[in-house]
């Protein structure tokens, strides 16, 4: 059940939006569209609401085919990057909007406004205006309208795009905790990995039209599918032939069964973390490693800029590829 | 969960950064010149229509807005623009739609066209639509020296106003809020109805505002075409014209202060909107 | 999804106007065709509506004054272009429009800046005041003008007058009249222009060393380009073309303070018609002209400031 998508193709002119996605997404859970811009994903999702028309290909929502069912029939909520508020209506007033034109009885559409605007926490602004709500409310209030009509699907579009970076993560742990509460098959596109890694059950990593990767966070993270994979999810450097994690290389000031070995060329202190560029004195591969470690380790293995230094990569890290 | 529940407008707010700046001495002095220039050319010209208006006592006044001429000319002037501005408020919206969401060659060219009657002299406007609607029509319509004249000509100077501020509306009107629309179960025309009509009707209210203030002072439009018939054709702006030429300013000025009343009822409304919309945002 | 490589094929296809969305909706190219998935009959319907009714109303009368104007050749141009009355009327509206147009010029910059930039009280009253001349009756601006400056019983005429100055039934009232018929156009243009583009660009030139007169220059200037130029050709157009208050206000003497517009009603009404035609048809051509180049080289996205 959930969603069925088969052989879905798309192409603006000669650019190729999408190239045969196949991908079934499970019910009940949170999935990730995650992908750089231009990469297909928001297409893939506007497919699935149909507000845009593939070329080819199925859409089976909940076991029903609607591939050919126009967008206002579907039962599908999306939520737009920019809010796609209803300017000239309250906040209730846009909450009750799918209601009204589903014409439920008065008292319903009230009830069911007042207990979605409590589950978004916007209850005392149901008579603000939407000019009057920042961003964060907006696009909560969006949700809230969005889950109103009792969507069989929530499709979100870059939901927190918009957002600056604090209201984004507050936001993001919310959305996964209303997850947990109303358990809507939700599908949201994001490019920001670790959005989509900390929030999805599933991830789908969606680049050039196609799909690179399915999985679960850990499995993408740790057993990525390709280069573009790996290096999307998180940084990686390259240690000797293989690109790895800059969290996964073992450092030292000792002489070792090391995979390189060079001065730390570059300090770079963020928080609890230490950023090091380490230039190696092989000639075959000059190209500075990056390596990052936690400010007790740098205490404790008594690093400094200047040092030389060994590296390997961590016990139990598989070296992810060439 | 730490959500900036208590702080709602902050970030609306916080977005709007005072641009404006209090008087330098050197602006101070640019405005005292732009005040006067002002004052001399618009402010103190139309004030003394108003005290020249008072100035004959009310009793003039009331003589002058009975006079079965006048109350003609008023009546006839006022229904034709509340008419023509129905319509306006139709065809203009539909056409800024066109224009907008409309392509098809030779589109650009129609964007000329609808400015045209802003840039016509009136006096060219009343000959033109002679020319088709007049004794040689070629389409077979004389309308000149009755009342679809006035009628027509005030359709024809009138026309830009709706469309010229309804456009820039649509053009900003957000896809993504028909999409949510749409997403949300609502059909086409429940959308256009409930979604996008509301957001253009502050624009489309301007616009009617200035339409009718354009079509109760409209005179150059009307000289050639409506023949200014007394109690049948004659507009406002004419007989004010009339008692001119009588040497009886103070009639004149009373019809004069209704028209300006008017139209500064038109600009309020304006302010107003204008207002309102800046509060949605 | 951000760009569209192939926008125009996209276009004929999908949607029917992509590359006017403005600000926030740039962001998705080629989605939008989803909001329309096909033309039905009403865009059709609507298409046709729209351009018989502009054909109807605007588009057939306008040409048949074109045609009316070449009836005999070039002769009514020629019979309009020999008579002293319409050269000299011509003659008066092109000086009374560019000193109109001036003055509304440097008016409209400085009023403009001083409304967006600066803060006053009774800004928002002025703001307000200054739309006012484009809802007054231009027979209530001969009025108004008249009893203000009027020769003998005006407010300010008989001092003025016994100064030297005719203001009434003169040129300057005529260029009076016409600068107030159309002191709002230039405003309307480039306020909406100056607030979108904010204060930022002439902070940072300020910063750099740029001092007011070259920031307006250098910075100012150039963001309101546009703008400026629209409001200058719709000036231009409403000042050849006012004919109301300065039927009033000039007094309408052939060949000395009559304007073109008042020939063309005369020559009209003194059944000369192929005058009128040829006289309506330069004040056309111009007006008309200079809105056709105005429109077709003003850069699409301007009016959004950035």
């Amino acid at each position: 059940m959930g969603i069925e998508i088969r052989g879905i193709n798309k192409n603006f002119g000669d650019f190729v939006a999408l190239e045969d996605i196949n991908l079934s997404i499970p019910s009940g859970q949170l999935t990730a569209l995650l992908g750089p811009s231009g990469g297909g994903k928001s297409t893939l999702l506007r497919i699935i609401a149909g507000l845009e028309t593939s070329d080819s290909g199925t859409i089976e929502i909940e076991g029903n085919d609607t591939t050919n069912v126009p967008a206002q029939k579907r039962n599908v909520g999306f939520v737009f990057q920019h809010y796609a508020a209803f300017k000239h209506m309250t906040v209730a007033k846009n909450v009750a909007f799918g209601l009204e034109i589903r014409k439920k009885p008065k008292d319903e559409v009230k009830r069911r406004v007042d207990e979605l605007l409590r589950l978004v926490h916007l209850e005392q602004f149901s008579h603000r205006l939407p000019a009057q709500l920042s961003g964060g409310q907006r696009q909560r209030m969006a949700l809230a309208r969005a889950l109103a009509i009792e969507p069989s699907v929530l499709l979100l579009d870059e939901p927190f795009g918009a957002l600056d970076a604090k209201v984004r993560k507050e936001l993001r742990n919310w959305l996964r905790r209303l997850h947990d509460e109303v358990h809507v098959t939700t599908v949201f596109v994001t490019h920001d990995q670790e959005e989509a890694l900390e929030v999805s059950d599933s991830l789908v990593v969606i680049n050039d039209g196609r799909i690179e990767q399915i999985g679960s966070p850990d499995d993408l993270y740790d057993r990525p599918a390709s280069d573009f994979v790996l290096s999307f999810l998180g940084p990686v450097t390259r240690l000797g032939d293989h690109l790895i994690r800059p969290h996964d290389i073992d450092i030292t000031r000792y002489e070792h069964a090391a995979t390189a070995r060079g001065r730390i060329t570059r300090w770079t202190r963020v928080g609890f973390e230490i950023r090091l560029e380490v230039t190696p004195d092989d000639v075959l591969h000059p190209d500075p490693i990056q390596v990052v470690v936690t400010r007790s380790e740098a205490v404790a293995l008594q690093l400094h800029e200047g040092d030389l230094v060994w590296l390997r990569p961590r016990a139990g890290v598989e070296e992810l590829s060439r | 969960m730490t959500l900036d529940l208590n702080s709602p407008t902050g970030a609306a707010r916080k977005r709007r950064p005072r641009s404006a700046t209090s008087l330098t001495r050197s602006s101070g002095l640019g405005l005292g010149i732009a005040l006067t220039w002002f004052s001399l050319l618009v402010l103190i010209p139309l004030s003394l229509v108003v005290i020249q208006s008072i100035d004959g006592g009310w009793e003039t006044f009331r003589q002058t807005l009975t006079n079965p001429q006048t109350a003609a000319a008023l009546r006839l002037t006022v229904t034709q623009a509340l008419i023509v501005t129905a319509i306006n408020v139709v065809m203009g919206t539909l056409i800024a739609w066109v224009l907008v969401r409309d392509d098809f060659p030779g589109k650009r060219l129609l964007e000329v066209v609808i400015d045209i009657p802003f840039a016509l002299p009136t006096i060219v406007a009343g000959l033109v639509l002679l020319s088709l609607y007049g004794p040689d029509s070629p389409l077979g319509v004389n309308v000149a020296n009755t009342e679809r004249s006035v009628f027509l000509a005030l359709l024809f100077v009138t026309l830009p106003f709706v469309v010229r501020t309804v456009q820039p509306v649509l053009m900003e009107l957000d896809k993504d809020v028909e999409e949510a629309a749409r997403s949300l179960g609502a059909s086409r025309f429940t959308t256009v109805r409930r979604i996008i009509l509301p957001s253009l009707a502050p624009a489309i209210t301007a616009g009617a505002a200035l339409s009718f203030a354009r079509g109760i002072s409209e005179y150059g439009s009307l000289v050639l075409l409506s023949g200014n018939l007394p109690l049948k054709t004659e507009v406002a702006s004419v007989r004010i014209l009339t008692y001119i030429e009588n040497g009886n300013e103070a009639a004149a000025a009373s019809v004069a202060t209704i028209l300006l009343l008017v139209a500064l009822a038109a600009i309020v409304l304006l302010q107003v909107l204008s207002k309102w919309v800046a509060r949605r945002g | 999804m951000d760009d569209s490589p192939t926008k125009d094929t996209v276009n004929l296809k999908l949607s029917p106007e992509p590359t006017k969305r403005l600000g926030k909706g740039l962001r998705r190219g080629p989605g939008e065709g989803g909001v329309r998935p096909s033309r039905g009959a009403g865009t059709y319907f609507r298409r046709l509506l729209v351009i018989t009714y502009l054909f109807l109303l605007i588009i057939w009368p306008v040409s048949l004054v074109v045609q009316k104007t070449f009836d005999g050749g070039l002769g009514n141009l020629q019979t309009a272009l020999s008579d002293p009355v319409v050269t000299g009327a011509l003659q008066l509206t092109v000086i009374v429009a560019l000193w109109a147009v001036a003055i509304n010029t440097i008016f409209g910059v400085g009023i403009s800046l001083l409304l967006v930039r600066y803060d006053f009280p009774g800004r928002g009253v002025l703001s307000a005041l200054i739309d006012l001349p484009l809802s007054v009756s231009p027979v209530v601006v001969g009025l108004a003008l008249l009893l203000a400056y009027g020769g003998t019983n005006g407010t300010f005429g008989p001092a003025l007058e016994s100064a030297g100055l005719q203001v009434a039934f003169a040129t300057p009232g005529i260029i009076m009249a016409t600068a107030f018929v159309s002191l709002p156009l230039v405003i309307r243009e480039i306020v909406p222009v100056l607030q979108e583009i904010g204060t930022e660009q002439e902070q940072a030139a300020r910063s750099l060393g740029a001092g007011p007169a070259q920031t307006f220059r250098r910075i100012t200037l150039p963001s309101i380009k546009w703008a400026l130029i629209y409001g200058v050709v719709l000036s231009l157009a409403r000042a050849l073309g006012e004919f109301g208050a300065v039927k009033i206000v000039s007094g309408n003497v052939a060949l000395q303070t009559q304007t073109a517009t008042l020939v063309v009603e005369q020559k009209y009404q003194d059944f000369e018609q192929g005058s009128a035609y040829a006289t309506s048809f330069l004040l056309a051509l111009i007006a008309v002209a200079a809105l056709v180049v105005v429109t077709f080289l003003r850069p699409k996205d301007d009016t959004d400031g950035d």
